[in-house]
């Protein structure tokens, strides 16, 4: 009844290679970025810049990267949370010895700097494949950030060991430090969470993308029809990286405005970028902004109703929050391995018939 | 090697045969002590159905595997378009314009019909990872050329109606005509297929058979084909090699082979006396 396929007809190819072939997708698509563009950033203020929209905008661009890698590619990473921290690392050197550059270049180019880092630790994939890799990738998340904590020059020798992000502006506007407005800082992320997710939905619907998914579905198949397995594996993690070190930089320039390395990007931030992937759904970038914010908005909803709505003490609704969060996750697992996006699917193909039986 | 336009010739039925587009020269493959595949020599020509039978274990997939580049022989050389082919890679082959189809289906289960067709059409398409994250130029351009020539072989092989369903929910029958498309779609020089017709029923053979001959008819395909039913194999080939314990026993017309006493032992047994 709302959804409908019926009647919208293609006549060329490249219609029907869109990202959303159905208008009235479409078209809803145009609604969310007008309200994300021109209705939000009029209407927040710091707590839900704070508590909901900047980690939910921030953890959506590492899904996405982490999403290629994993979903599309299939080549389990672990080491995400280490990734990061070469994104926000970067990010630090980059402000600070070049301040007169723009912030949105520092950005980019930490991106481009992590898809190095992150190409060299995906060597091992052309040997390893799985479990094995996954612990291969274990390697990198220890070793990066015992880096950054070892290698003063990372942290420009300063006696907390912490980074700390200066006070940049874009168009005169500060983006970064004490002085940042709540709606500057969602505005910023959300350019690059609508470009991220922009240019990995045409990666991913191109023949990169195919190459990715040949590989993950069958790597012998894959070679024996030409992709060289070298290339496509190597630029998935280069592609992963590329978000996965956006995602560090404006994690730590724009989130946090200072990090220590262990406690920001260790490894339960590789585990929660991997669990959004998997609950939100695998090889669906609509279900790395899916788990992005179920894993980030159900602890503030909980948090809100149970301290909130029936006054119970922090702590206690901290410890049971916790509980929850596993068991809601172990319930989805169980009802619908394929993840949220999954469930969309499925509620797209109700919703195609309702209110008729079939 | 012999000159590419030499000696060819027109079949009975009208086709075009052309010169020797691939010859294999003294084939020798080893596993450890297992000897797979024994001095074999052989060619395929240009335009032409040419099929590999033999018992079980006699060699047939492992001569697929030796052409397709997975195995790399011990010994003898393979000539290709009449330079010979150093060993190389799967890909590498591939890239040269030799596709196949395997024994048990080997698609992409999580990709749609059209994905998997349009992954054979790798050769075709160069365009970089930057133009393709824009999607915009050269990438869109040739996203939709190389669709136009996907869709014709989707219409060839009678696939419209599954464009869109992941490969994982077809039924074994539309998956072998789906693995033939995405081999077909690469437009190779020579076109392997594995047991086309494994696992089919007859009007599924049947099918097949008419797919195999219109491809070889419509886009001059040449093919090397496994196959275990003889009746479609002297139907469908212009020439059959016969291996057994990976020697070569026979070669020829397929009426020449009916009749080599060496094939007709290895089929049905010899009494020793």
């Amino acid at each position: 009844m709302f959804y409908r396929e019926a009647g919208d007809f293609k006549t060329s190819y490249t219609e029907d290679s869109q990202t959303f072939p159905i208008k009235f997708d479409r078209y809803r698509y145009y609604a969310v970025l007008l309200v994300a563009f021109a209705v939000v950033p009029f209407v927040i203020n710091d707590y839900w810049v704070n508590a909901v929209f900047l980690p939910f905008l921030i953890y959506s661009i590492a899904a996405i990267g982490l999403n290629i890698l994993v979903g599309y590619c299939g080549q389990v990473s672990l080491g995400t949370g280490g990734f990061m921290a070469v994104g926000a690392y970067a990010c630090y050197k980059l402000m600070v010895a070049f301040p007169e550059v723009s912030i949105f270049i520092h950005i980019i180019l930490s991106g481009g700097i992590t898809a190095a880092v992150c190409l060299l630790f995906g060597l091992p994939s052309l040997r390893i494949k799985g479990f094995y890799l996954a612990v291969a990738t274990l390697a990198a998340q220890f070793f990066l950030v015992w880096t950054f904590n070892r290698v003063g020059w990372f942290y420009n020798y300063s006696a907390s060991g912490q980074i700390n992000a200066p006070e940049r502006t874009v168009f005169g506007v500060p983006i970064t430090g004490a002085e940042t407005a709540p709606w500057a800082a969602y505005l910023f992320c959300l350019v690059f969470v609508v470009a991220s997710a922009i240019i990995a939905r045409n990666l991913t619907r191109g023949m990169a993308g195919r190459k990715w998914m040949a590989i993950r579905d069958m790597d012998i198949a894959a070679e024996i029809i030409g992709v060289n397995p070298l290339k496509a594996k190597l630029s998935a993690f280069a592609v992963s990286g590329f978000f996965v070190g956006i995602s560090g930089a404006l994690f730590f320039a724009v989130y946090l405005g200072a990090v220590e390395v262990g406690e920001a990007f260790g490894i339960n931030k590789s585990f929660l970028v991997l669990f959004m992937v998997i609950i939100g759904g695998l090889g669906s970038i609509f279900g790395s902004f899916a788990g992005a914010a179920f894993l980030v908005l159900l602890p503030v909803l909980l948090k809100n109703v149970l301290v909130g709505g029936l006054g119970w003490p922090t702590d206690l609704a901290a410890h049971l929050e916790f509980m929850i969060v596993g068991g809601l996750i172990i319930m989805f697992l169980v009802l619908e391995p394929h993840g949220l996006a999954q469930l969309w699917r499925v509620a797209k193909e109700k919703l195609r018939l309702w209110p008729f039986p079939y | 090697m012999k000159d590419m336009d030499a000696d060819s010739y027109t079949t009975e039925d009208g086709r075009r045969i052309g010169g020797v587009v691939m010859e294999m020269r003294n084939i020798t493959l080893r596993f450890g002590g297992v000897v797979a595949i024994k001095d074999i020599s052989f060619d395929i020509r240009e335009g032409e159905i040419r099929a590999i039978i033999g018992p079980n274990g006699a060699g047939k997939s492992s001569m697929l595997n030796v052409i397709s580049g997975f195995y790399n022989p011990q010994e003898g050389e393979v000539y290709y378009k009449g330079e010979r082919r150093p060993p190389m890679k799967p890909y590498q082959v591939a890239q040269q314009g030799i596709a196949r189809t395997f024994q048990n289906i080997a698609l992409f289960e999580g990709m749609t019909v059209l994905d998997n067709v349009m992954t054979g059409r790798i050769r075709q398409m160069s365009s970089g990872l930057l133009a393709q994250a824009i999607w915009k130029g050269k990438a869109e351009r040739e996203e939709v050329a190389n669709r136009e020539q996907v869709e014709k072989i989707i219409d060839f092989l009678e696939i419209q109606h599954i464009r869109k369903t992941p490969v994982g929910r077809l039924p074994y029958g539309l998956k072998k005509r789906v693995e033939l498309a995405r081999a077909l779609a690469a437009e190779p020089s020579i076109l392997l297929l594995d047991e086309p017709m494994a696992g089919m029923n007859v009007e599924e053979k049947e099918d097949m058979s008419r797919f195999i001959l219109d491809v070889n008819d419509e886009f001059g395909s040449t093919i090397a084909l496994i196959e275990h039913d003889m009746g479609v194999v002297m139907d469908l080939s212009d020439r059959v090699v016969v291996m057994d314990y990976g020697k070569k026993i026979g070669d020829g017309t397929p009426d020449e082979v009916r009749n080599n006493q060496a094939v007709i032992d290895a089929y049905l047994g010899v009494a020793h006396d």
